[in-house]
């Protein structure tokens, strides 16, 4: 027998390839696709030409610009439903009669998708970044209500026997239990909804504004530039990608480790 | 000090049950509620390590709740030190029977919390040192619970009861879950801690050998509703062996039948 015994965690040499070659065989088909489909490069552009492209747009900066414009509307609306929302979820989950009068309207408001409230928010903010960031708000706000409050819930109850044993006061208890017993789930529902705020802002720049990705794109699809339309694509898979790694990277934090392991 | 004043103490639950009870256990029923403790009077002196033992879910850990102020009697009242107990306090320290220690702590900081008073820095982290070296953890300061073995996380748990100074210390089966050897040290390490600072311990267990080699007294609880049904002074010398002892081994064999065991060994 020549199995060699591995370490818990330690990879294979190859195991780091795996994601590229996904990437690779995707590229792969979408080359045949474009090659064989019958359809113009106008309508169906292959991988060389949606790169060429990607160069002309990355040379002139406006892939650039318009990737700056969606993160930093999504950066500022995340921040303020987060802002916002984890602590009115604690607040929640720690007073039951304000979760028995507020819980059900924010349960009637989170099933309305941000979309809906597009027309609203056009009225109100007008055009420009407001509107866009107030859609973003509205994608990430309840869900991190909701999540903060049953994070809070779920905390063991002996802690806060052990707390008032201690004699917490009401700041302690919310600084030195809920805060740290809660991080895991809030870190969690933190990298969900900045996946969700990010499907957000491309369909509301779609709307209301005059940049950003989901205009690029938009507006590439008006001048019938397809290669520029997955080039906008290609740019939002990529971003989406790099948020999702670096939320994951927040869960590794000492603070939200905690959980892992305990029994 | 810590003395207990336990008086005409009654527990009663609402009754979850939707059918109605029958008629011949007539003793459960109040209305529509159950009583789990009845008619409970005890008096705890200061410095005394009582053990209780009975049946599971008969009340004992009611009982400890009742006296640690988590939860409120249905009628009878509780006294700490003559003053009743209006709920939990740093005075009289629970030590839970599933780690209460703060996963999001480490042992420093979970020692700690009962030093939070202290504002200078180097008292602080003095004391505490102190606290965690009683009980053999140095050099795991900073560690975090899940990175220690079930004896070291209850020793922790240990210490940092220990360090806010309570008058009484309440333990819910403080041994359960841990292998043999690991148990057989912390009773050994519970007694000498009790012999070395004289306070009231309050201990719930299932084991009788626990109860008979730590206890200065014995109260068993059992039948339903709850009420004391044994309550003995051991006054044997420690180190107790009850292979030694025939009065001991005696004991042992009577607490035994009562609890429904005919051939313990």
């Amino acid at each position: 027998m020549s199995t060699k015994v591995r370490k818990k965690g330690e990879k294979k040499s190859y195991a780091y390839l795996m994601p590229f070659l996904g990437f690779f065989a995707l590229l792969l088909v979408w080359d045949v696709l474009a090659r064989f489909s019958g359809w113009s490069r106008e309508v169906f552009p292959g991988p060389v030409v949606v790169l060429v492209s990607m160069g002309e747009l990355l040379a002139d900066g406006t892939l650039i610009r318009h990737t700056v414009a969606s993160l930093f509307r999504v950066t500022v609306g995340f921040y303020l439903a987060a802002g916002l929302g984890i602590p009115m979820g604690i607040a929640l989950g720690m007073m039951k009669t304000a979760r028995s009068l507020i819980n059900p309207l924010i349960q009637f408001l989170r099933p309305i998708s941000p979309l809906a409230w597009i027309p609203l928010a056009m009225l109100w903010f007008g055009i420009g970044d407001p509107p866009a960031i107030f859609l973003i708000f509205l994608s990430s706000f309840f869900s991190l209500v909701v999540s903060t409050t049953i994070a809070v819930d779920g905390v063991n109850p002996t802690y806060f026997h052990v707390a008032a044993n201690f004699n917490f006061s009401r700041a302690e208890i919310i600084a030195r239990l809920v805060i740290p017993a809660i991080i895991p789930e809030v870190v969690t529902a933190l990298r969900m909804t900045v996946t969700i705020s990010w499907l957000v802002v491309v369909a509301a720049e779609m709307i209301a504004v005059q940049s950003g990705l989901g205009f690029l794109i938009l507006d590439s699809r008006n001048a019938l530039r397809m290669d520029y339309v997955m080039d906008g694509m290609i740019a939002i898979g990529l971003v989406g990608l790099t948020l999702d790694f670096l939320m994951r990277q927040l869960g590794d934090l000492e603070a939200a480790r905690w959980r892992k392991m305990t029994h | 000090m810590g003395r207990i004043n336990i008086e005409k103490l009654n527990k009663t639950y609402a009754n979850r049950r939707r059918d109605p009870r029958s008629d011949d256990d007539s003793s459960l029923r109040q209305g529509d509620r159950v009583t789990v403790l009845f008619d409970i009077d005890l008096n705890i002196l200061d410095g005394e390590m009582v053990c209780f033992l009975g049946p599971s879910g008969c009340g004992k850990s009611t009982l400890l709740r009742i006296i640690a102020g988590f939860e409120s009697p249905s009628d009878g009242r509780v006294q700490i030190n003559d003053k009743p107990v209006k709920g939990p306090s740093a005075d009289h320290i629970f030590v839970f029977q599933h780690s209460g220690l703060f996963p999001w702590m480490t042992v420093f900081e979970n020692v700690g919390l009962g030093l939070r008073h202290l504002k200078n820095r180097r008292d602080r982290h003095e004391q505490v040192s102190e606290f965690i070296e009683m009980v053999e953890l140095d050099g795991f300061e900073q560690h975090y619970p899940r990175q220690l073995s079930g004896g070291m996380q209850r020793r922790a748990e240990l210490a940092r009861a220990l360090a806010v100074n309570p008058d009484i210390m309440i333990m819910d089966e403080p041994f359960s879950g841990l292998d043999f050897l690991t148990h057989m040290k912390m009773r050994e390490e519970v007694v000498n801690m009790h012999s070395f600072i004289q306070k009231t311990i309050l201990l719930v267990t299932h084991n009788i050998d626990d109860a008979l080699i730590m206890g200065d007294r014995i109260v068993i609880l059992g039948d339903s509703p709850t009420r004391v049904i044994m309550d003995r002074t051991l006054d044997f010398p420690r180190p107790r062996d009850f292979e030694k002892s025939s009065e001991l081994s005696m004991l042992r064999s009577e607490l035994f039948l009562m609890m429904g065991v005919n051939y313990a060994v």
